[in-house]
């Protein structure tokens, strides 16, 4: 309980603002929260109240966060826009591009100024034995451990394409989270994989980018997208972060990638010195908050996601739990339908609900309440329709009304199954709720997934140690409560 | 409807997936008599109990209590005026043994006094120890059970009993103290009442008349001595020889 109002604290603290809100969204990768960081902070600076939110997981979920309003502006490169948002065939050019994303009320800046395109690069002991240069070079060794990322599998000017265009044999590449991949090549697990070729860790391992012999890949020039209407609701923070724009080269960003990824640098920071760096900004001092604080805040956003979305699953599922016991043909459609919300993957149910929620905690609690539902309706079910029909008949024949045999009768015999339901939904949602982070709901997710990025253990378990042992209190809680809801007589044995 | 008729069972007829499980029963009771109702398995006599009690609604046929016939509407409200006891108690396991009591006394509004007062009636009447009030149907014996089962059955003070096997999970010694603290209490409280019963000795110890059924339908109707005396057929005589209880008490 404490939790719940320290959290609604916390909530409202950050609430209160004055000028025009802006919500700037970055992408799960530190390149994209850097940028996203940069504009956040111009933003800032020209009197707009500014929310960065990290981590959107996915250029369709980000992008949807875009269109919906979510979010008002985050950076984007010309190639992903050419392929995944417009599904341009060729390489079309800028202005043709900004025609058709005005068409969706989407503005495009000008290019930053790097290319950030995809890279097949090889571990050096590989490509020397090998003697690997080109891609074309691949087509002659199909033997290769190839370790690609799931988008760069999935897009069409990914792997499928490069495949076609090199005549390389598709193979069966390995599907592996990008920093993982890294770790993968230096053990020596994997021969080769996909890169950006602003990658700070291609000079650290001494990995070698093969030359696109081909062409094949399109431009990756970065550049910002941005909601038609924010020259309207704060022009001011328009004008600020185009200032960016033809300022950030390579080098650049290679710079600014390496302080976060390799020198552990804290985003705002490496933000504030790319800033100085491309625009000889005037150094801000950075008033950032503490890990701990952090910690507490996402542990607070991690309570309100999962308190709130299981409250509603329990005054929801236990009355379809009710119903569905009275009525054997509901049960079976209600019942199914609950089984199959369970059977889906969590990240495709929070894609599916983007277009129809946004970003952010709404979606989040949508996605958990329906998959804590399952449990509790099937509890609920199962705990009144194992009541001896004796006992049932009884109560029916002392004369007790049907709301009297459910209140007096029914549910306390039940409340040991549906209890369990609770808890089962609880523990389920407080590892689910990590996922929450990728659609920008934040809680102990947060530090996961940035950890995940950044290669930096210490993060992970700042996330995954609080959400365990949250997920064991959450246990220990509901054994407690059980003594206090269960009523006595249903805890012993028959002589 | 006549005088001298507590429950009336009129031509009940129910049948299950076309097999007919009782036909054109119809029986009456006196009031402050009890009939029991005997016979094998699968006779109906079950069926004619849960009719009366109004589990199942017959296809066909009328159960009056008094002047009252049974439907939809007055169900509720003639329940209210019977007592129910099935095997074992029936007991709430989640509910002490004065809770299962007292439940419909709280469910009527009854003042808190007056729930308490009625049930240390009872728990004399029945004969149990009061600290056992306080136990769980877990903590007590099949006994102690049944006692508190026909104590939550005339909390009301009911007009008529349903008593179905009621003794039935007992084992002989506390079976034979509870059949004659059941006759005592029921000839006390002069109730009508409706035990439906396998054993033949009993329906004959706690039975003023006994109607044998089989295959659904009333095969005789008369005291012990009656069916003794005068079957009126030959699977009466038999089910009676049966039971080992040509010297049944007279």
């Amino acid at each position: 309980m404490k939790w719940i109002v320290l959290a609604a604290t916390l909530l409202a603290v950050s609430a209160h603002a004055e000028g025009p809100r802006v919500t700037i969204g970055s992408k799960a990768f530190p390149e994209s929260w850097i940028l996203g960081e940069a504009a956040a902070t111009l933003a800032r600076r020209n009197g707009c109240v500014v929310e960065h939110r990290r981590n959107l997981g996915g250029t369709e979920i980000v992008y949807d966060a875009l269109r919906s309003g979510s979010i008002d502006a985050y950076p984007e490169y010309t190639g992903t826009i050419a392929e995944v948002i417009v599904h341009a065939s060729g390489h079309p050019p800028l202005p043709e591009l900004r025609r058709q994303l005005a068409q969706q009320g989407i503005g495009v800046s000008e290019p930053l100024g790097f290319n950030d395109s995809y890279g097949i690069a090889v571990a050096p002991a590989v490509a020397q034995r090998l003697g690997l240069r080109k891609i074309s070079d691949l087509a002659k060794h199909p033997d290769l451990r190839l370790g690609l990322t799931h988008e760069f599998l999935g897009r069409a000017d990914g792997w499928p394409g490069l495949a076609h265009a090199y005549g390389i044999p598709a193979g069966h590449p390995l599907g592996i989270q990008h920093e993982l991949a890294f770790q993968a090549i230096q053990a020596g697990k994997i021969d080769a994989m996909d890169v950006y070729t602003t990658d700070s860790w291609i000079e650290r391992l001494g990995l070698v980018v093969l030359e696109d012999d081909r062409a094949f890949f399109p431009r990756y020039d970065a550049v910002l997208l941005y909601r038609a209407d924010l020259a309207r609701r704060a022009p001011q923070a328009l004008v600020a972060i185009r200032r960016l724009e033809g300022k950030i080269d390579e080098a650049r960003m290679i710079r600014a990638n390496a302080r976060v990824v390799l020198e552990k640098e804290d985003v705002a920071i490496a933000a504030d010195s790319l800033l100085i760096d491309a625009l000889g900004a005037e150094p801000q001092a950075n008033t950032r908050s503490s890990r701990s604080i952090d910690l507490l805040r996402y542990l607070g956003q991690h309570l309100r996601l999962v308190a709130i979305s299981l409250l509603a699953a329990i005054l929801l599922g236990v009355p379809i739990g009710i119903v569905s016991a009275r009525s054997p043909g509901l049960a079976r459609i209600l019942l199914a339908i609950s089984g199959i919300v369970q059977t889906i993957p969590s990240l495709a149910l929070l894609a599916f609900l983007i277009p129809l929620l946004g970003i952010g905690a709404g979606p989040a609690l949508v996605a958990l309440f329906l998959y804590s539902l399952l449990p509790i309706v099937r509890n609920t079910y199962t705990g009144l329709t194992t009541i001896p029909p004796a006992l049932l008949e009884s109560a029916e024949v002392l004369g007790l009304t049907p709301a009297a045999r459910l209140r007096r009768i029914e549910l306390p015999m039940a409340s040991p199954a549906i209890l369990a339901g609770i808890q089962t939904s609880a523990v389920i949602n407080v590892g689910t709720a990590t996922l929450a982070a990728l659609i920008g709901a934040g809680g102990l997710g947060e530090p996961i997934l940035s950890g995940i990025q950044l290669r930096d253990t210490a993060m992970i378990l700042e996330g995954a140690i609080p959400a365990a042992l949250l997920a064991l209190a959450v246990q220990g809680a509901f054994d407690l409560l059980e003594r206090a809801v269960v009523p006595r007589g249903l805890r012993l044995r028959s002589e | 409807m006549a005088e001298g008729i507590a429950l009336a069972l009129r031509d009940l007829t129910k049948s299950y997936d076309g097999h007919a499980a009782i036909t054109a029963v119809t029986l009456d009771v006196p009031p402050r008599a009890t009939l029991a109702l005997v016979g094998p398995s699968g006779s109906g006599k079950s069926t004619v109990l849960r009719i009366v009690a109004g589990l199942i609604a017959p296809d066909r046929g009328d159960v009056l209590m008094g002047d009252t016939l049974m439907n939809g509407a007055t169900k509720r409200a003639l329940r209210l005026r019977m007592g129910y006891v099935i095997q074992e108690g029936g007991l709430f396991p989640h509910l002490t043994a004065f809770e299962n009591v007292a439940l419909m006394g709280r469910e009527l509004g009854w003042k808190e006094e007056r729930v308490r007062g009625r049930v240390a009636e009872l728990t004399g009447l029945v004969g149990l120890s009061p600290e056992m009030l306080a136990r769980y149907p877990a903590q007590l014996s099949g006994g102690q059970r049944q006692r508190v089962g026909i104590m939550r059955a005339l909390l009301l003070d009911p007009e008529v009993l349903l008593l179905d096997e009621p003794l039935g999970a007992l084992d002989p010694l506390i079976r034979a103290r509870l059949q004659e603290d059941l006759r005592d209490i029921v000839r006390r409280l002069q109730k009508t009442a409706l035990l439906v019963t396998h054993d033949m000795a009993e329906a004959a110890y706690l039975g003023d008349e006994i109607a044998v059924l089989r295959d659904g339908r009333v095969v005789q109707r008369g005291t012990a001595r009656d069916l003794l005396e005068r079957p009126a057929d030959p699977f009466v005589t038999e089910f009676i020889r049966a039971q080992r209880v040509l010297e049944a008490p007279r």
